[in-house]
């Protein structure tokens, strides 16, 4: 930030006053789809839309592991079902690969997009109020999108190697996503990050899911008094069906089921030498 | 002084051809030709920002000045009713004729004809053109503009924009300037006070400026100067002005040889919250259009203490209502003025000073409703709220009549040229269409048709024949003596060192001003103030502190410049007042009226612009007449029983 | 009469736009409910010249409330705390005796303080010369009912042309975005059948100049709180609408702006 001095930079005006130059100039001529990510309003539509297909995510990744009350096989059922997805038209994974790959970009294109225009606002509040600010309309949510943004970014990743890729979860098995989930949050610490995280995705899609209105410019009077209703409502569903998930395992509504793991462990092949797999064979049938 | 030429060169023919002819006679540049031609327009309110527009969009070399840091913030922005056109949308019985005749007669026949009319003619263009612009007229229902009668007038021809129709207005305006800024046609020079103007071998030939930021004196040199700058209501320190305006402009220009025409013609506003307390910056206007609503009226007990509400009918004296019958509270703002201070006068004013009257509109809510009311007044009523902490949806305003608007200015001709060539005024600053009184919702069509209508015509009228000359360039001596002086001015104020502020000065003069020379004038309260005048500014000169320096931001300095204007000024105006042995508009000697206290004008003497010449500081001022010829208005008494 | 109030002012202090700047601390008395905060000011002006010192420089012009030209930090809100109101049309009775009152420029890179409270604004101009008119030549205007605009986008129009340009709603955004600004401007025209032919043209470039000054949106709503004229952040929603469209429009349909 230290390279632009905003009042040295002046445009061409023969005025007394000069107008200092903040971002520079950001009429670069080129394919649109570029130009417009190039403006702050295309960064913002890009937020939106990326985070439009994050919430989607968020609240079917939410209703799917509500599975988990039903039982392992149930929720196993579900994770297969979901590497299957439009089988036969695709290979079995590809659709499934094609969401995580769809919902990596919209992750980095959020990122991006929130990285750049925090620049762009830095460069444009060059000084705080000596006296500080009393804000009257920003609340905790809008102001602390940053962090809970970050907080959210950081624990995905922590979520991936969990639960996704098991390098963070010693007794992780692959395609038993149930036991998976139940061995990890027996763990405190790892429930405490988790409710800390949810928290904090909560706050975020609280303000994310009323401001991406906003930034796409869906606005009429119709429903503009719903927005808010529709945040927080949003916010509160996925952030309270997340929540019940550590919860339930710590005060032991939800439990291990070591068949289910053995089962799943003799059928991708991983079991242990000492498991004896032949009790498994005629269970599906 | 006595060779000064008072040549008002109005056209011959008809009156309602003279415009269209005069438009054919005059000279014509090439548009290749226009680029070569360097115009300053000093003032970017609706007069100087629609003549810099226009002036730019035909292909002029542009220089617009502004003391603001915006073109947009000049205090046209600040004109809360409307705007006159003879569109007769409403059917009824509007013409430009009417409006012409009605403009010259709310005058009290103090304005040259011609002006009048061609100004009415163009009320239908100014309407057309600000529409086009983008400006958000109120409208009715069925999408067609919606219009109302205001002050003075028996037809519904005022167009307006809630109670903000002057910030509209403008906003085009402004827009228009902008545009051609944006294409390098206009260069504006904000944070820039116009000090002087040059003149040279009888010319206006350029100006010089201060940049209000970096205090840099400087000259810059064209073939035309137009002044667009504005009234000079604040010579009685308390106005609806804003705090900026001022005569500095005109008033420099008068000392370079321009006449002042009919100084003393000021207008007082009938509708203006009283003041509370001594500390008082400036009055703040509540629009004229709350008189079609609102019913003025005192309690016929002197000394009654009772709430407004507690009042009843009977015990209430509705006195425009009934002294003018037929106009009832719609009778022009001098007349409202003079009744309503006649009262306060006597005793008989309301609030907690006893120095306003009720302005009621419990009968208007009980026979239209809260809701219309409010879709009218609300922002003026929330405004009134904010500045008194009463509510006038419970009881009735209080307001009195304040200075407004200044009918006086630059002596111009038709063409809006004042005697020295190449000086063009425009707007509040010249004298031309309002004579002795202003019609509300006539000044917005003065500033926008003279920008946009008529110096667009006349100033390449004076160009042509200029064609191929250079600016005189600003090493001239004329520049060099001009910048000088303007320099000498500024060392002096900071040099003098000595105690009171620019403000105690100023409200010092405002009371002399408004004592001798405001609602009531006579010989001896305006002997009482031009022997008073120069006391006080000779203090001025001994006793005056301005702090800080003059290579920066100093608003003092900019305020005492201004202020040593209005000394010069305010002696004029009590002068002009002095000689004028006559009532008429806002003018009112009280020796001349009359048995029932209205104005008395004497036409057989007085039916002349009175433009005066400076001779020098402490000389007598020099009167040049224009005598006024009525054609087509026949002179007669006002009346609006 | 009224009540009067002593108070305890801060305010900032800086001689030119170069040299640091500081709160200096003032203490007012008898100040009469019924002022306007910037007659409060006036009064501490005439003491500070006669003690022979300079006196603080603040913006202010109409004080009617519709000029724009004032405007200033006061306790961390711009214009004060009342809403929808400018600095000149706030009354002291909005404060209590005792009090401390913070009072600061508006603060943005795009806004150089020029001295004590005044600022640069000339970046809004530019962003209304980018594209903030119609174009129409004096004269050249068709007769004004030949095109009749329903209420509802006529009220919708003014309520955003309302906008005084007083920068409050810059001062007021944590991002110093100038987005109500511009929506206002924008969207006045926009929202006008006069406004069409130049309409995504107008959205293009009103925006991208805005930006070489202003940081971007984020939904707060500090601006609306703050905006004098209460201006609502839907025009800021309307605008993205018309930038988005702007941008593809003005590549594919060139004969259809």
């Amino acid at each position: 930030m230290d390279e632009e001095d905003p009042v040295a930079a002046t445009q061409q005006d023969l005025s007394s006053a000069p107008t200092p130059v903040v971002n520079g100039r950001t009429k670069r001529r080129s394919r649109w789809p570029l130009e417009f990510y190039r403006s702050g309003i295309g960064k913002k539509w890009v937020m939106a839309v990326s985070g439009v297909m994050l919430l989607g995510y968020v609240l079917f990744h939410m209703l799917g592991n509500l599975k988990v009350y039903f039982g392992a096989e149930d929720l196993n059922h579900y994770g297969e079902w979901l590497r299957e997805l439009l089988v036969p038209f695709f290979p079995r994974t590809v659709t499934l690969w094609l969401l995580r790959i769809g919902l990596t970009a919209a992750f980095f294109l959020h990122i991006h997009a929130a990285y750049s225009l925090t620049r762009m606002n830095r460069r444009a509040t060059p000084e705080r109020y000596a006296g500080g600010r009393d804000y009257v309309a920003a609340n905790f949510a809008s102001r602390s999108m940053r962090w809970t943004g970050i907080i959210v970014g950081l624990y995905v990743l922590f979520h991936l190697a969990d639960l996704t890729w098991g390098t963070a979860n010693p007794g992780y098995v692959r395609g038993d996503t149930y036991n998976n989930l139940v061995n990890s949050f027996e763990r405190w610490p790892v429930a405490i990050i988790y409710i800390v995280a949810n928290l904090a995705l909560g706050i975020h899609i609280f303000h994310g899911t009323w401001s991406l209105f906003q930034s796409l410019g869906l606005n009429n009077p119709r429903f503009n008094e719903w927005r808010t209703t529709f945040a927080r409502g949003f916010a509160a569903l996925v952030t309270v069906g997340n929540l019940t998930f550590p919860v339930s395992v710590l005060a032991g509504v939800i439990e291990e089921e070591p068949r289910v793991r053995e089962q799943v462990q003799c059928e991708t092949g991983v079991a242990p030498p000492d498991l004896d797999c032949a009790a498994f064979e005629d269970v599906e049938g | 002084m006595s060779d000064v030429q008072l040549d008002p060169r109005v056209p011959a023919g008809p009156i309602q051809e003279k415009w269209d002819q005069h438009k054919f006679d005059m000279k014509l540049v090439a548009p290749h030709n226009r680029r070569r031609f360097k115009v300053i327009v000093v003032g970017t309110g609706l007069a100087g920002g629609a003549a810099a527009a226009t002036l730019g969009e035909l292909g002029y070399d542009v220089h617009a000045f502004t003391f603001h840091d915006s073109p947009r913030r000049a205090h046209s922005i600040a004109a809360q009713g409307g705007i006159n056109a003879a569109k007769n949308y409403k059917g009824d019985g509007d013409s430009i004729y009417r409006l012409f005749y009605d403009t010259v007669k709310g005058g009290d026949f103090r304005a040259r004809e011609a002006n009048v009319y061609r100004l009415a003619q163009v009320s239908v263009d100014i309407i057309d053109q600000c529409v086009a612009q983008g400006v958000p007229f109120a409208r009715e229902y069925g999408g067609l503009l919606d219009n109302r009668s205001f002050g003075g007038s028996q037809v519904s021809r005022t167009f307006y924009a809630r109670g903000q129709t002057g910030q509209q207005l403008l906003l085009g305006a402004y827009q228009a300037l902008a545009q051609q800024i944006g294409k390098g046609a206009v260069t504006t020079h904000p944070r820039t006070e116009m000090l002087d103007v040059v003149v040279k071998d009888g010319r206006a030939v350029g100006i010089v400026t201060r940049n209000l930021h970096t205090g840099a004196i400087e000259s810059h040199s064209a073939h035309a100067v137009v002044l667009a700058t504005g009234g000079y209501g604040n010579v009685f320190y308390l106005s609806t002005n804003a705090k900026a305006c001022n005569v500095t402009a005109a008033w420099r220009a008068h000392k370079k040889g321009a006449l002042f025409a009919n100084p003393c013609f000021t207008q007082i506003h009938p509708t203006c919250i009283p003041a509370s307390d001594d500390f008082q910056s400036k009055l703040t206007l509540m629009s004229e259009s709350l008189r079609n609503d609102g019913r003025v009226w005192i309690p016929e007990k002197m000394d009654d203490t009772r709430a407004p509400a507690d009042i009843p009918e009977a015990e209430r004296d509705y006195l425009l209502e009934r002294r003018y019958p037929a106009f009832g509270n719609l009778v022009p703002r001098d007349i409202a003025s003079r009744a309503i201070k006649l009262e306060v006068d006597a005793g008989r004013g309301v609030g907690p000073l006893k120095n306003g009257v009720y302005l009621d509109f419990g009968a208007s809510v009980d026979r239209l409703g809260g809701d219309v009311i409010r879709a009218r007044y609300d922002n003026l009523f929330e405004m009134y709220e904010r500045i008194t902490d009463e509510n006038p949806y419970g009881q009735p305003m209080r307001i009195y009549p304040a200075v407004h608007y200044t009918m006086g200015g630059l002596w111009v001709d038709y063409e809006l040229q004042t005697n020295v060539p190449g000086l063009f005024c425009a707007g509040e600053a010249n004298f031309s269409d309002h004579g002795a009184n202003r019609l509300g919702a006539s000044a917005l069509m003065q500033g926008l048709s003279d920008g946009y209508f008529v110096l667009p015509y006349t100033v390449p009228n004076y160009l042509a024949p200029l064609l191929g000359e250079a600016v005189v360039p600003t090493d001239d001596r004329a520049f060099v003596e001009a910048e000088r002086s303007v320099r000498q001015q500024t060392e002096r104020f900071l040099s003098i060192g000595g105690t009171k502020t620019v403000d105690h000065f100023h409200r010092e003069l405002g009371r002399i001003m408004w004592d001798n020379c405001g609602m009531a004038r006579s010989e001896a309260s305006l002997e009482k103030a031009i022997s008073e005048i120069p006391a006080l500014e000779e203090e001025f000169w001994k006793d005056l502190r301005v702090l800080g320096s003059a290579e920066d931001l100093n608003q003092g300095l900019e305020k005492a410049g201004r202020v040593a204007d209005f000394f010069e000024l305010g002696l004029l105006m009590c002068k002009d007042a002095l000689h004028r042995e006559e009532s008429c508009g806002g003018h009112f000697r009280l020796e001349h009226q009359t048995e029932e206290g209205e104005a008395r004008r004497n036409d057989d003497d007085f039916a002349y612009a009175a433009a005066w010449g400076w001779t020098g500081k402490g000389q007598e001022p020099a009167l040049h007449k224009e005598p006024l010829e009525f054609e087509h208005v026949h002179l007669a008494q006002r009346s609006y029983k | 009469m009224s009540k009067t109030l002593n108070l305890t002012l801060k305010v900032w202090r800086q001689a030119r736009a170069a040299s640091p700047g500081a709160l200096e601390i003032y203490d007012v008395r008898d100040i009469s409910e019924d002022m306007s905060f910037l007659e409060m000011l006036d009064i501490l002006n005439d003491r500070l010249s006669g003690e022979g010192k300079e006196p603080i420089a603040f913006e202010h012009d109409c004080r009617e409330g519709i000029c724009g030209s004032c405007g200033m930090m006061i306790n961390g809100q711009a214009h004060g705390p009342q809403r929808g109101t400018a600095t000149c049309q706030l009354h002291m009775r909005k404060f209590a005796d005792g009090d401390t009152i913070v009072v600061e420029p508006w603060r943005a890179a795009a806004f150089p303080v020029v001295k004590d409270l005044v600022v640069n604004r000339s970046s809004l101009d530019r962003i209304v010369e980018a594209g903030g008119y119609i174009t129409v030549s004096a004269g050249a205007a068709p007769e004004a009912n030949l095109t009749p605009v329903p209420k509802d986008a006529s009220d919708a129009a003014f309520d955003a042309a309302a906008c005084i340009g007083c920068g409050a709603c810059v001062a007021a955004c944590p991002n110093s975005a100038g987005q109500l600004f511009t929506a206002a401007k924008l969207m006045h025209l926009n929202l006008l059948p006069q406004g069409q032919p130049e309409r995504w043209q107008r959205a293009e470039n009103m925006v991208d100049t805005m930006e070489e000054y202003f940081g971007s949106c984020t939904n707060h709503g500090e601006c609306e709180e703050a905006c004098p004229k209460s201006i609502s952040i839907d025009y800021i929603a309307l605008m993205n609408k018309d930038y988005i469209k702007a941008k593809r429009k003005n590549r594919k349909l060139s004969g259809q702006r």
